[in-house]
């Protein structure tokens, strides 16, 4: 459904930040970003999924992970 | 009032909410594709859909939409508990 | 003219009593690119938009309010019942004083929603751009959001959210691809 939509990159690291450094930061890259005008046709969700998952077609969702409790964003 | 909200009344809702989440992206869609008559086929089937299963959660909880556009029965339905953020 | 409908566009849920979650969305409610400021702004341009984008701007627009609908349930629900000492302990003492329970259209920092948040240039391609642009802010905003609650009935709703604005994202690139066409009648797709 979704492929990869997260995206990584490797900040500098300078020796006097007294934060403990997050060596990789992520950020999302929705599949809207590839689509200049959607073609007709595409599959579509059940109802019931469209809702509980806010798009109609599977080709324009994006999954978002919350980041609380360590959780990393990641595309299942 | 409260009275106690049945599992029937949120089954019926979300099935409404469905329906009406379908007619919602389906009219931004044509809003940007006037000319995609496979789109424009479904759009019109859902909304049939839709007014069948607005009326059948009317008839049980009440009017959906002011100003005319939802019957009441006595006493006058409209102002009656629960509004949306309540439930 | 407008009609009610009485019903919300989502079922939204909190699973707990969260007045500090309940300041964070108020960003949502009143902020630059929040819902507010959403609809505001694309039901202003349109008056002087091309005709052939009026309807996108009509129809996203009022999915906005609907949108403003859910984020202040979001925040009754959250807060709905809580004590002033709750309510002070979570940053909302100030909004307290003023507005007890009431809503406010202002952002998590308390600052109210004014009407320069939103811009209205009258030319097609920086409206629809500016609006391209608030759609991305808003779903980063939400991104944000979701990364600071663990309650995941409300992460629920805001993931919901999240995606429109990735959809209205997409309609609004769609509109520049047709205000970019020559022809007043084209048969785009």
């Amino acid at each position: 459904m979704e492929d990869n939509q997260v995206r990584e990159w490797h900040p500098f690291i300078g020796p006097f930040d007294p934060c403990p450094p997050v060596r990789v930061k992520t950020y999302v890259v929705p599949p809207n970003q590839f689509i200049t005008f959607q073609p007709m046709n595409l599959p579509q969700f059940s109802p019931a999924e469209a809702l509980r998952l806010g798009t109609l077609w599977p080709s324009l969702y994006s999954n978002y992970t919350s980041k609380r409790r360590g959780e990393v964003v990641t595309d299942e | 009032m409260s009275e106690v909200l049945t599992e029937d009344y949120y089954r019926k809702l979300e099935e409404l909410q469905q329906l009406d989440f379908v007619l919602v992206e389906l009219t931004l869609y044509l809003d940007t594709h006037p000319n995609d008559m496979q789109a424009l086929q479904q759009f019109n089937k859902t909304a049939q859909q839709r007014q069948q299963a607005a009326y059948n959660f009317e008839m049980e909880y009440g009017p959906l939409l002011q100003y005319g556009h939802s019957y009441s029965r006595y006493p006058w339905q409209w102002s009656q508990t629960p509004w949306p953020w309540q439930v | 003219m407008w009609i009610y409908d009485k019903k919300l566009q989502y079922p939204v849920r909190v699973s707990k009593c969260d007045p500090r979650m309940a300041k964070f969305l108020m960003e949502q409610y009143g902020g630059a690119d929040g819902e507010l400021a959403a609809a505001l702004r694309y039901l202003n341009q349109r008056y002087s938009i091309p005709d052939k984008v009026i309807g996108l701007l009509t129809d996203i627009g009022t999915e906005e309010f609907a949108h403003l609908e859910m984020i202040a349930t979001m925040v009754y629900k959250l807060t709905k019942d809580a004590t002033p000492q709750q309510l002070e302990e979570a940053g909302l003492g100030a909004h307290f004083a003023n507005h007890d329970g009431a809503l406010f259209y202002e952002n998590a920092a308390g600052v109210p929603w004014t009407a320069s948040y939103i811009a209205a240039k009258g030319d097609p391609l920086a409206d629809l751009y500016e609006d391209i642009a608030a759609e991305e802010k808003a779903r980063a905003t939400y991104q944000w959001l979701i990364d600071m609650t663990d309650d995941v009935d409300l992460q629920d709703g805001l993931k919901f959210l999240r995606e429109r604005e990735i959809i209205h994202a997409l309609r609004f690139r769609e509109a520049v691809e047709i205000i970019k066409e020559k022809r007043e009648e084209k048969t785009y797709y």
